[in-house]
């Protein structure tokens, strides 16, 4: 974790150093050893209970992980052709050959991240969505939970959970990426950076819930409705004002994602969804949608998520993510061999569909199309791959997303030049992976 | 498209008790609607799910303070009070002097003069405060209210809100230290850099923003 004297970056929870293993055991005792510190603010106390459960890990006698399986595995057998299989199970677990995990973990009000590294397909799996939270995961009883529509309504309304589930549904796949995805990446560019690290705060999933303009459409908009205050469930009550048009667009209230009840991280059991708009206005634990005239101005939306500029303003309100891509593999640490590989990654628009992706492997100076994966989908990650022959020297490789606006991937100097390098939120430059001629694979984030 | 979904949908809700010719007369136009599965058009109609929000209810809900602060409650609060309540309860994590401890707790206090005019795309190190960066005064009032002591949300009184939004304002020379605020006087305050919002204007296309 960062000592980053950034507080901007600070709070909303990226870190800009790679999490090693040892971080990793540390924060997952952590958070158990938290517990024991009642007396010590809860981030502090994260915060201490990581350090001296770093300190411990450090030590001979270690206390075990937490996360150790109730059963343990069966023996690896030689042939497992030749001796029986395990039985079935409640609940499929990854393979003990399988360490896909978010990280850092332990987080009270921060962040995790996505391990895009280890992923295929476009998407994440619900466990593995990247958390960002103000106040921690509320624990919600959905037989106690409702919401509310008021405000500039004709029937103010209280619908319960199993009341949303009997409006009119529909399933979509659409992205969720963090307003500050991939800060680190823009401001302080390291070799040593991970892709989950630089982008790790997207995930694409399978979304069921409600299109919001039934809901509207049942408490009846009066006519001076032109925003909505979105209202969380959580610790800090979080609040977002969006426009109206957003909800006769495509914005969901959501109760399931990739087929299954919402996890707690992500909204269990209503959030808000506004496919293309940053993270933090897809409120999660929904609990009220007030209509008004104006927008209200929260925190989240006035000293938070707002872009500073060059020309001494702050742009609010940046609620579209401009079309942005990633390779995913292969990445830092990975080391690669000669011959033929995939360069993997995924590409996104907040805007619409993805039309192409480019893929670069000398650093920018020409661009091949790489190949798209299934149908491009309105808002939604779509996998690229692009075959490569590596003769095993130095070779630098980009990719570029273009979207259905026409908007293509601009640099991290283009970026830079527009908003500066203390800009705050809303990431996309192109970001490179330089292949060195050992076959090890840095970040190259100065693009 | 969605007027069009509409008007279509309910034509055909009327008429499907007469033919089902007419029915089928609409009916690739439906099937045009209902095929673009991204975008809200569900037709409008009354499901009659959910109940009425009660007055009570809604009043005890409804907390936010938007920008105008006319759902400001009554009660008020000094810089003095505000600056007791601070060391007791938020001086523990935000620092004795509202200048934070990074990476975890914001610093809330501080016009650090690099901080002035606005310059902080040039740095990322140049700390934003309430005082250099927030445009309304209203929403540190709706902040603490709703998120703050961060272990003990909620817990504050509107009198106790008051007066640390007043000690906040007042420690980021925004008002002066001898300020008491009540609904009226905190709706009345300017915040520095207020004019220096601006709505976003990215529309995608060919242009970098």
């Amino acid at each position: 974790m960062s000592d980053s004297t950034d507080s901007s970056a600070a709070d909303d929870g990226e870190f800009t150093s790679p999490i090693t293993r040892r971080d990793l055991i540390a924060g997952a005792a952590g958070a158990v050893g938290g517990a024991v510190l009642a007396g010590i603010p809860s981030l502090a106390r994260g915060q201490q209970a990581a350090k001296a459960a770093k300190a411990a890990a450090a030590a001979p006698a270690a206390t075990p992980p937490p996360v150790a399986p109730a059963n343990p595995l069966p023996p690896l057998p030689d042939d497992p052709t030749k001796v029986l299989g395990t039985p079935t199970a409640a609940v499929g677990t990854r393979s003990r050959f399988v360490n896909a995990v978010r990280t850092p973990v332990g987080q009270v009000t921060g962040t995790s991240l996505t391990p895009l590294q280890d992923l295929t397909g476009t998407i994440t799996p619900a466990d593995l969505h990247f958390e960002r939270h103000h106040g921690g995961i509320p624990q919600i009883d959905p037989a106690r939970h409702s919401l509310m529509i008021h405000g500039l309504v004709d029937r103010p309304m209280v619908f319960s959970v199993d009341d949303i589930k009997r409006f009119p549904q529909t399933t979509r796949v659409h992205f969720v990426e963090c307003s500050g995805n991939g800060r680190s990446a823009y401001r302080d560019t390291k070799p040593e950076q991970t892709v989950q690290i630089v982008a790790g705060m997207t995930s694409n999933s399978e979304w069921t819930g409600v299109p919001l303009n039934v809901l509207f459409d049942e408490c009846g908009l009066k006519s001076g409705a032109k925003w909505f205050l979105a209202e969380g469930s959580d610790a800090v009550m979080l609040t977002r004002s969006i426009p109206v048009e957003k909800a006769f667009d495509d914005a969901m209230i959501v109760w399931a994602q990739n087929g299954e009840p919402l996890q707690p991280a992500q909204g269990y059991p209503l959030r808000l969804l506004l496919p293309g708009f940053e993270g933090n206005s897809n409120v999660k634990w929904l609990r009220r949608i007030e209509l008004g005239t104006a927008p209200w101005m929260t925190r989240w939306e006035t000293s938070k998520y707002t872009d500073p500029l060059p020309d001494g303003k702050a742009r609010i309100f940046s609620f579209e993510l401009d079309a942005k891509s990633v390779i995913t593999s292969p990445t830092f640490p990975a080391t690669v061999g000669k011959g033929w590989l995939p360069v993997s990654g995924l590409a996104w628009s907040g805007r619409g569909k993805i039309t192409r992706v480019e893929v670069s492997t000398d650093g920018g100076k020409s661009w091949s199309d790489a190949t798209l994966h299934g149908p491009a989908l309105r808002k939604a990650h779509i996998r690229f791959t692009h075959m490569w022959e590596w003769n095993g020297s130095e070779a630098t490789l980009m990719s570029r997303a273009t979207d259905e606006t026409g908007y293509v991937q601009p640099t991290r100097s283009e970026l830079i030049k527009v908003r500066g390098i203390g800009t705050d939120y809303h990431f996309n430059p192109i970001y490179g992976w330089a292949v060195k001629p050992d076959g090890k694979v840095f970040f190259h984030g100065e693009t | 498209m969605r007027r069009l979904c509409e008007v279509l949908r309910l034509e055909s809700s009327v008429l499907s008790l007469t033919t089902s010719v007419l029915l089928f007369a609409t009916g690739s136009s439906l099937t045009a609607c209902s095929s673009d599965s991204t975008a809200n058009a569900e037709p409008s109609r009354d499901y009659s799910i959910g109940r009425s929000a009660t007055p009570a209810e809604m009043t005890a809900w409804t907390t936010e303070v938007g920008p105008d602060g006319k759902e400001l409650p009554s009660g008020s609060g000094s810089v003095e009070t505000g600056t007791a309540i601070f060391a007791a309860k938020c001086a523990s994590c935000h620092g004795a002097k509202g200048e934070g401890m990074p990476p975890a707790y914001p610093a809330l206090i501080g016009r650090d003069p690099k901080g002035e005019n606005f310059v902080f795309s040039t740095d990322p190190k140049i700390t934003r405060t309430i005082g250099n960066y927030w445009p309304y005064a209203t929403t540190v009032f709706d902040y603490v209210r709703r998120a703050m002591p961060h272990t003990q949300p909620g817990s504050l009184a509107n009198d106790e809100v008051y007066a640390l939004t007043a000690y906040l304002l007042a420690a980021n020379q925004v008002i002066p230290m001898n300020s008491t605020l009540d609904a009226a006087s905190l709706r009345a305050v300017k915040m520095p850099y207020v004019g220096r919002f601006v709505r976003d204007d990215r529309r995608g296309g060919h242009e970098i923003r």
